[in-house]
């Protein structure tokens, strides 16, 4: 079996990177960005749980191609959820 | 089944941990994290649908959200999220123990994810507590949520909106609390079984799929943390 084995530094290095960017987007939200309030926060989000996915999830390193399929997929369909949902209701206003 | 089957058999499945319906270790490991990313994926679709109903009230009440939002202790948040991170590390840190065959820091790790995790529910039910003192549960009978809309100082908090806010806040936080408590349950066997030494590097699947339930629960709070505590903190 294949089966990569992270370094101690490595795991320490993306603990650090996800405490920092906690008090990055704590930091954010107190500045007045106009409409990337919102976006910032969800893009810190969103990194800080690629790191978790890519490092501590072991995904960047599976070897069954399965994993990232799945993982993919489950993403998209919640995209779908949220973007025709949206389509609807963010429109509703519109004349 | 015939004698030379049988002993093919013997030959192949020399690892005690190997099942007999599998050909190979590395099958089994693959089918038991296929299976885990499927339930995670069926997690998504359900922690999903809570996660498009705040993205829709959101929008429609964003002003009363902002209020709302505010009377949250942005202390206790942060220093949660830090926890939920902390706990993350030692469960990798528990796994890359496993790998290396390392029965003691396993037990150690994994005990000290379970500490975290009530550390975090601890927090949570503090703020829990402090919310239904403030009369800031939807449903109380004197649910009054004071004070007025960012930058509309003449136009009040809207009390159904604000409501709708603390609904979706402690139902969404509700589930992401019970998943922690499963999850704490989970960790306690786990460290049970390792302290026994029933993990090696050869068989650790159950530490690294609980290992995967952990590190998925954690993401829920990465973004329940900025969604729920941090709308309209600079107004």
């Amino acid at each position: 079996m294949s089966e990569h084995i992270s370094s101690v530094k490595l795991y320490v290095g993306i603990w650090l990177a996800l405490l920092l960017c906690t008090g990055l987007t704590v930091f954010a939200s107190f500045q007045d960005l106009g409409p990337f309030n919102a976006v910032a926060a969800l893009a810190i989000a969103t990194f800080k749980a690629s790191l978790v996915v890519l490092f501590f999830m072991h995904v960047k390193y599976a070897s069954e191609k399965m994993t990232k399929l799945t993982i993919v997929t489950a993403i998209f369909f919640f995209l779908i959820l949220i973007t025709l949902s949206l389509a609807d209701y963010l429109t509703r206003l519109w004349t | 089944m015939p004698s030379s089957e049988a002993a093919v058999a013997n030959q192949t499945h020399d690892n005690p941990a190997l099942l007999h319906h599998f050909a190979s270790a590395e099958q089994q490991k693959n089918a038991a994290s296929f299976g885990m990313w499927l339930f995670l994926a069926t997690e998504i679709m359900f922690f999903g649908g809570m996660f498009c109903a705040y993205l829709i009230y959101r929008y429609w009440y964003f002003g009363d959200f902002g209020a709302a939002s505010k009377t949250l202790d942005i202390r206790l948040g942060t220093i949660n999220t830090a926890v939920l991170i902390c706990s993350s590390f030692t469960v990798a840190m528990a796994v890359r123990s496993a790998q290396t065959g390392k029965r003691k820091a396993i037990a150690v790790f994994l005990l000290l994810t379970i500490v975290l995790g009530l550390v975090f529910l601890g927090i949570k039910g503090v703020e829990y507590k402090a919310k239904f003192e403030e009369h800031h549960v939807p449903g109380q009978a004197d649910f009054h949520l004071a004070g007025s809309v960012p930058l509309h100082p003449d136009l009040p908090v809207n009390q159904a909106h604000a409501q709708m806010y603390f609904s979706l806040y402690f139902a969404m936080t509700g589930m992401h609390a019970l998943h922690m408590v499963i999850g704490v349950g989970l960790f306690s066997f786990l460290t049970y079984e390792a302290w026994n030494g029933r993990y090696s590097p050869s068989y650790y699947t159950p530490i690294e799929n609980g290992g995967l339930y952990w590190h998925f629960v954690d993401i829920i709070w990465i973004y329940l943390f900025p969604l729920f505590y941090l709308i309209e903190r600079h107004r």
